[in-house]
């Protein structure tokens, strides 16, 4: 990488990188990197740079470094970001502060435990659970764009929980299931296929689930595939509350059941 | 859980999320001022409920009406209010999903129709109060 440098320059920029090493200090601390600038290097670069040439027990995850994969999401000045989608150029020449992803434990310098999401996504069942059985024989399900376009925009999740680091409600309580797992569950619950509301319904509809939200929205301003999870959450609501209300006028469900 | 994993557990580092946590981001901030207007709805809500309980008295309606205190009230009450119905309207599209075939009607008319709602009932509310007032 460095022979093809077209920055000849020599400009640098600070990285103030969070550490925490647990075998060896009870506290986290700060340490300072002065990497090479480049006008087309993102930060997921910068930190391959010092792990490559600096410091090489900096531990941190990462993968497509193009932003599919959800694996470099860290807090950039404070800012819930993928690391591999975020320009060193934004920020030059002020020093830029990486930190591991909000309201999750770190289990070293910039690897956050997130069983909890994982844990989530099992229980809102974030997979299609079809209306009726089709065996192999009988062909695809069919469905046209119109139904496709009903789930799609929420079918876009990476599951890269930036949007679990700018939500104050799963930062002050992480019992809240959370941005992500809901549009997870709106997902599939709009799939023209899936038979499975009523099956999540129990955990989206209960105190942990929709109602914990407060729409302050900051999930979907953060996050990086235009889910819009906040607008995943309020849809839900709506649909809850349609589903009370109709419980209470048609006890015994439509004949449709 | 074995010795290994429950020793990494317990080392996990937690960190506490502060108080003044709305202070950090503009959002957050934002969020809490548009929660906080509530207050003022739900306020002046009681207040109308106080003014219309004196409405055989003359003299007590005024009075709760044309001190200079009451007029910056119900000022900082109008702003309040206008602050909350304006995020509140612009958040309606979030909400209210409406389809053509594979096309999403688009936000900006959802919020305009709410709009249209909101100001066609404040205009006939106020035409009620001041043809009121004129009799």
């Amino acid at each position: 990488m460095a022979a093809n440098d077209a920055d000849q320059s020599g400009r640098k920029i600070i990285l103030e990188v969070f550490r925490y090493r647990p075998d060896e200090e009870d506290e986290p601390r700060f340490d300072r990197y002065d990497v090479p600038y480049r006008e087309d290097w993102v930060v997921l670069d910068a930190l391959n740079h010092v792990k490559d040439t600096m410091d090489g027990t900096l531990s941190y995850r990462w993968a497509c470094r193009m932003g599919v994969c959800g694996s470099c999401g860290m807090m950039v000045n404070g800012e819930p970001k993928l690391t591999c989608a975020t320009f060193l150029r934004d920020y030059y020449p002020e020093p830029i502060r990486i930190e591991p992803l909000d309201y999750f434990p770190v289990i070293r310098d910039l690897v956050i435990n997130m069983d909890d999401f994982l844990h989530k996504l099992d229980d809102v069942q974030a997979w299609l659970i079809p209306k009726e059985e089709r065996s192999v024989s009988e062909g695809e399900y069919r469905q046209s764009p119109a139904e496709l376009a009903r789930y799609k925009q929420f079918s876009m999740c990476i599951n890269c929980m930036l949007c679990y680091s700018a939500c104050p409600v799963y930062g002050r309580h992480q019992g809240f299931i959370g941005p992500a797992a809901i549009a997870l569950a709106q997902r599939y619950n709009l799939d023209s296929r899936d038979g499975g509301a009523e099956d999540r319904a129990e955990v989206i509809f209960s105190h942990e689930g929709i109602w914990e939200c407060t729409f302050v929205g900051d999930c979907t301003r953060v996050c990086p595939k235009n889910v819009d999870p906040a607008a995943a959450i309020q849809q839900a609501k709506v649909a809850a509350t349609k589903d009370l209300f109709m419980s209470v006028l048609v006890p015994h469900g439509t004949k449709e059941q | 859980m074995s010795n290994q994993s429950a020793a990494r557990k317990s080392k996990e580092y937690v960190r506490p999320m502060p108080v003044t946590w709305w202070l950090n981001r503009k959002t957050y901030f934002l969020f809490m001022v548009r929660e906080l207007t509530c207050l003022f709805v739900g306020g002046y809500a009681l207040f109308l409920l106080v003014l219309l309980a004196q409405a055989n008295d003359a003299d007590a309606f005024a009075a709760m009406l044309n001190s200079p205190l009451s007029v910056v009230l119900h000022l900082v009450a109008l702003l309040m209010v206008l602050y909350h119905s304006i995020t509140w309207i612009n958040l309606t599209s979030k909400v209210m999903v409406v389809w053509r075939r594979e096309d999403r009607v688009s936000p900006k008319w959802i919020a305009a129709a709410n709009y249209v709602v909101w100001v066609a009932l404040s205009l006939s509310i106020f035409g009620i109060c001041w043809k009121i007032a004129g009799t």
